[in-house]
């Protein structure tokens, strides 16, 4: 049976993007071992010649005319609850290394 | 005894000119304010709706066509977004985010001359069954204010039974329509995957999330859906409406075969609920209908892979609110990854972390083969298992959910025991079929529902049988 330790959970929270403090960790690792536990009763099932499901409405790739639409709005509109600084028509975030 | 008359009747007044859009509105948002004690709403968009409702009745007065819905007012679950207001999905990274664009959902009702006076609350980004996983504040249950209202369309449900407005909108991934309806006395209806466009609802489980209305009965809930359904170029998941549309099929009793699904009807289920639906069977069997007991031996695994399936997907949609996008962005990151990590950290609640580790867990390497990808093997089990009963009987019937309305605080520190509130309603969503649930009577004084669901694509035939259903039980 699957069991996580505080390194696992720290490793988790660092993919996510996530700071987590001491007591969240200590918190989601109970959680996250007794939900694991549950869904862990998946293992046994026998899942001999299926395939996993990727998509439930059977249908494939929707395509459409490649040409311009005019939504009616512009990217400007759509960015305008950006909080990152906007220069030229793009986001200026922090510095990415240092 | 509710305000408001049927959906069509006020749009017919309203057309007529014998009612105006102002007027509804006014009532919703007076009733709004009179039962603001249970939480049910986030924000009302006073002023946009009144706009609108009087855009709606100059139409009338120019003798010109208002729609189908004319003046209906309506509330919207908040993680739909609605043009111009502040749409917040319940959580604290979307304070401040007003909608620059809006559902087509949302489009398509207001084309009609439906007009959204309000946002309803729900648990932060739709993960919960109780509402109480809001990052503002829990709904409480119109029938009894110290019980939930179910979740996640929690404050949908409830701003329904409530009297504020003839009908709300809600999202049902895991049962996020159906369980509040149950738990709160409403109708609510979970469509055929893709049959409602997605396009402009924040996402949570891309491929299970669907959208649905809650109101006080079938019919209405079959004219919502008759609006809001077909293909959307917004969104390439969407499927073609049935071109006879989905109001205006009755399908009786006789000759209708339904079967009832033994799994639903185990341990875990409440005896007093037990009883409620045992009796509307047997009210349903003296009515004409063919009820068969069926087996459906995967469906005890559905909520396991369903909180496999459902974290690993919200972990991948909830990672675009990183702090650059959208509204909230944490003010003291001394570079990108901090601020990234500081915002996710401060701006997501405990369930939204909860679910974004769970999936970036079983989708990471080493993990993904025995997690994720067991979980959607076992999910195509489960799909042929239903596709093989429906080829012996026409519907399915079980209870939508386990319990009553529990009481505020019960669940709220076992995520696990909260998880199982949805055993009942999540092999629907995983395998795309279309359900309803349906006021049946009470338990204890507390509302119970029937739970019926059809084939994929037979959401006419299910409203149909729903409404013979309706009157019966």
């Amino acid at each position: 049976m699957t069991k996580l330790n505080r390194d696992d959970v720290l490793k988790l929270a660092r993919l996510a993007r996530i700071d987590l403090s001491d007591r969240e960790i200590e918190e989601f690792l109970g959680e996250f071992n007794a939900i694991l536990s549950y869904v862990d009763q998946l293992q046994s099932v026998d899942v001999t010649g299926l395939e996993p499901t990727s998509q439930i409405t059977g249908l494939t790739n929707v395509m459409r005319e490649d040409i311009e639409i005019d939504y009616g709005y512009t990217p400007a509109d759509l960015l305008k609850n950006a909080p990152a600084v906007q220069e030229n028509g793009q986001l200026k975030v922090k510095r990415m290394i240092g | 005894m509710s305000q408001w008359a049927s959906i069509s009747t006020i749009a017919k007044a309203v057309r007529g000119g014998s009612m105006t859009a102002r007027e509804n509105v006014e009532r919703a948002l007076r009733t709004i304010e009179e039962k603001s004690e249970y939480n049910a709403i986030i924000a009302t968009i006073e002023d946009r709706a009144l706009i609108r409702a009087d855009q709606i009745d100059k139409i009338v007065k120019n003798g010109d066509d208002p729609g189908v819905l004319a003046g209906v007012p309506f509330i919207a679950k908040d993680n739909f977004l609605v043009f111009g207001a502040e749409t917040t999905a319940a959580s604290n990274i979307l304070k401040g985010f007003h909608a620059p664009y809006q559902a087509t959902a949302i489009d398509r009702l207001e084309a009609a001359g439906a007009v959204c006076v309000a946002k309803a609350n729900l648990d932060a980004f739709a993960h919960g069954s109780s509402t109480e996983n809001s990052d503002y504040f829990t709904t409480k249950n119109p029938v009894d204010p110290t019980r939930v209202p179910g979740g996640s369309s929690g404050g949908s449900a409830a701003a329904v039974i409530l009297d504020m407005a003839p009908f709300a909108l809600g999202t049902d991934t895991g049962g996020s329509i159906r369980l509040p309806a149950s738990f709160c006395g409403a109708v609510g209806y979970k469509p055929t995957y893709g049959l409602v466009s997605r396009s402009g609802v924040i996402a949570m489980a891309s491929s299970t999330d669907t959208i649905g209305p809650l109101t006080r009965t079938v019919d209405d809930a079959a004219i919502i859906l008759d609006i809001i359904a077909g293909v959307d170029p917004l969104d390439s998941t969407t499927i073609e409406r049935h071109e006879q549309g989905y109001n205006s099929v009755d399908l009786p009793l006789s000759g209708i075969k339904i079967g009832v699904i033994s799994e639903l009807f185990g341990e875990g289920l409440d005896s007093g609920v037990r009883a409620v639906i045992e009796q509307s069977i047997e009210k349903l069997r003296a009515h004409g209908a063919d009820l068969v007991d069926v087996s459906i031996p995967s469906l005890p695994q559905a909520l396991a892979v369903y909180y496999i399936v459902c974290p690993a997907e919200v972990s991948s949609n909830l990672s675009r609110y990183d702090g650059q996008r959208y509204a909230y962005s944490h003010p003291d990151a001394a570079n990108l990854d901090e601020s990234y990590s500081k915002t996710r950290s401060v701006g997501f609640g405990k369930e939204a972390k909860r679910r974004i580790m769970l999936g970036t867990y079983v989708l990471s390497s080493g993990y993904y083969d025995a997690y994720y990808k067991k979980a959607q093997t076992v999910r195509t089990k489960l799909i042929n298992e239903f596709n093989e009963t429906f080829e012996h009987v026409d519907f399915l019937l079980g209870p939508t959910a386990p319990t009553t309305a529990f009481k505020i605080g019960e669940h709220s520190s076992d995520p696990l025991q909260m998880y199982l509130t949805d055993i009942m309603t999540v092999s629907a969503n995983l395998v795309g079929i279309p359900a309803i649930s349906i006021p049946s009577g009470e338990s204890d004084g507390l509302p119970v529902g029937l739970q019926l669901m059809a084939a994929q694509k037979a959401d006419r035939e299910l409203l149909g049988l729903s409404k013979s259903v309706e009157g019966i039980i």
